[in-house]
């Protein structure tokens, strides 16, 4: 099997690279890529839409089907995961294993009896896990500020870097990172199982309905200068607002789906300790 | 000799592309491991995602971000001075999906390994015919 990949592997790497033959040279400004459709993108978005960053008023605007069919893949993938791993396991009887935080003594729970309400005590699964204070620390400093990043990524995406993705991704890093830092539970406390689903759901809906609403104001799906009666402004700026209001809907959806995908894989679906 | 390293120096993206492409492909059809078989995977899309914004690139431009300010609205904007911006918004909603995907692909292996206890291709195989 190795040797018959290899030469599958070797034979089509040779006949790719005979192809290059005819593909433009690097950074070759009259490249067939780079003289049809793009031309019109760079020297007419400032005008049509308004928007500077001309990759976020292609990726919102132009290709606005295209991203928000790949927003619902993205939403599928973390039905898929949650479908595939979600196991809803009664609370095993048992005796239960509490961590004392302040002195870091493990307290094994015997079945029936409760702890008194504190919030000295972690809930863990295995016996011992190591004290992570510096960690814990540097996390619970940090966290606030990425998210702070993650915000202003989303709502900064017109005029540099940024947009809904990018930002998405880094608010989901910023609960994940809580995940890693702390536990599983910690985070899922911060962020509900429910909530997240709900959210992941509201931001496919955000893009679908901002899109729906401008078909209700008589122009094409997705046309945001429909836009323009409702938010009082002129055409142009609509649709500038209009990229804004989907890049809050795609941030959501993918901050909720990276969330969603990694509490099921790392729990393997049991939403316990975690990693 | 000469000519050679001209023509590949010319299209070395695509040199690289290609060869990062090919380990993933041969990772995916030769790896035994089923996660040896997903890193593969990753190595593939992330070639194409080198490839694709390869093409973007033009010589002497820059990042495809307007120049701007307030009341600049009569500038004009010349399509040689900034790189085509549409393979990155490709590659931009790729990434994210990527990742998506490598999650379902993780959630799938999980599932295989409570079932058949390996991730070994190989030994996944003999439990199936077994039965």
């Amino acid at each position: 099997m190795k040797i018959i990949g290899l030469i599958i592997a070797l034979v089509t790497g040779v006949l790719l690279i005979g192809a290059t033959g005819d593909f433009p040279d690097w950074a070759d400004p009259a490249s067939p890529a780079s003289t049809h459709l793009s031309p019109h993108f760079i020297e007419k978005t400032m005008e049509e839409t308004s928007v500077p960053n001309i990759v976020t008023a292609v990726l919102a605007d132009y290709r606005g089907y295209d991203t928000m069919y790949e927003t619902a893949v993205i939403f599928t993938a973390g039905l898929a995961c949650f479908i595939l791993l979600r196991i809803f396991v009664r609370e095993e009887p048992g005796d239960r294993l509490y961590r004392h935080l302040l002195t870091g003594v493990t307290v094994r729970v015997k079945e029936g009896m409760e702890l008194p309400p504190s919030e000295d005590f972690e809930r863990i699964d295995a016996t011992w896990t190591p004290p992570d204070l510096i960690i814990k620390t540097v996390c619970r400093f940090l966290i606030p500020f990425i998210q702070l990043f993650a915000l202003y990524v989303i709502a900064h995406g017109h005029h540099s870097p940024g947009g809904g993705f990018q930002g998405g991704v880094i608010l989901g890093a910023s609960i994940i990172l809580l995940a890693i830092s702390q536990d599983l539970r910690t985070s899922v406390r911060r962020m509900r199982e429910k909530l997240d689903a709900v959210l992941c759901a509201v931001g496919v809906i955000i893009y679908a309905g901002t899109g729906a609403l401008c078909l209700l104001l008589g122009l094409n799906f997705l046309d945001y200068s429909a836009l323009a009666s409702v938010l009082h402004c002129d055409p142009v700026t609509a649709r500038s607002h209009g990229i804004l209001i989907v890049e809050i809907g795609v941030g959501i959806a993918v901050m909720c789906t990276m969330i969603w995908i990694y509490n099921n894989v790392s729990s393997t679906g049991k939403y316990d300790e975690g990693l | 000799m000469g000519d050679l390293i001209q023509i590949v120096v010319a299209k070395y993206n695509y040199w690289i592309y290609i060869t990062l492409m090919m380990i993933g492909l041969y990772a995916m059809i030769a790896k035994n491991n089923l996660v040896k078989k997903i890193v593969g995977m990753n190595i593939f899309q992330t070639a194409i995602i080198l490839f694709y914004v390869s093409t973007g690139a033009k010589r002497g431009a820059t990042i495809p971000i307007l120049e701007h300010g307030h009341g600049a609205a009569s500038h004009v904007f010349h399509a040689v001075d900034y790189i085509n911006p549409l393979p990155h918004v490709l590659m931009l909603t790729a990434i994210v999906v990527s990742v998506a995907t490598l999650g379902v692909a993780l959630a799938l292996a999980i599932k295989i390994y409570n079932r058949h206890n390996t991730l070994e291709e190989d030994e996944i195989l003999a439990q199936i015919r077994e039965k």
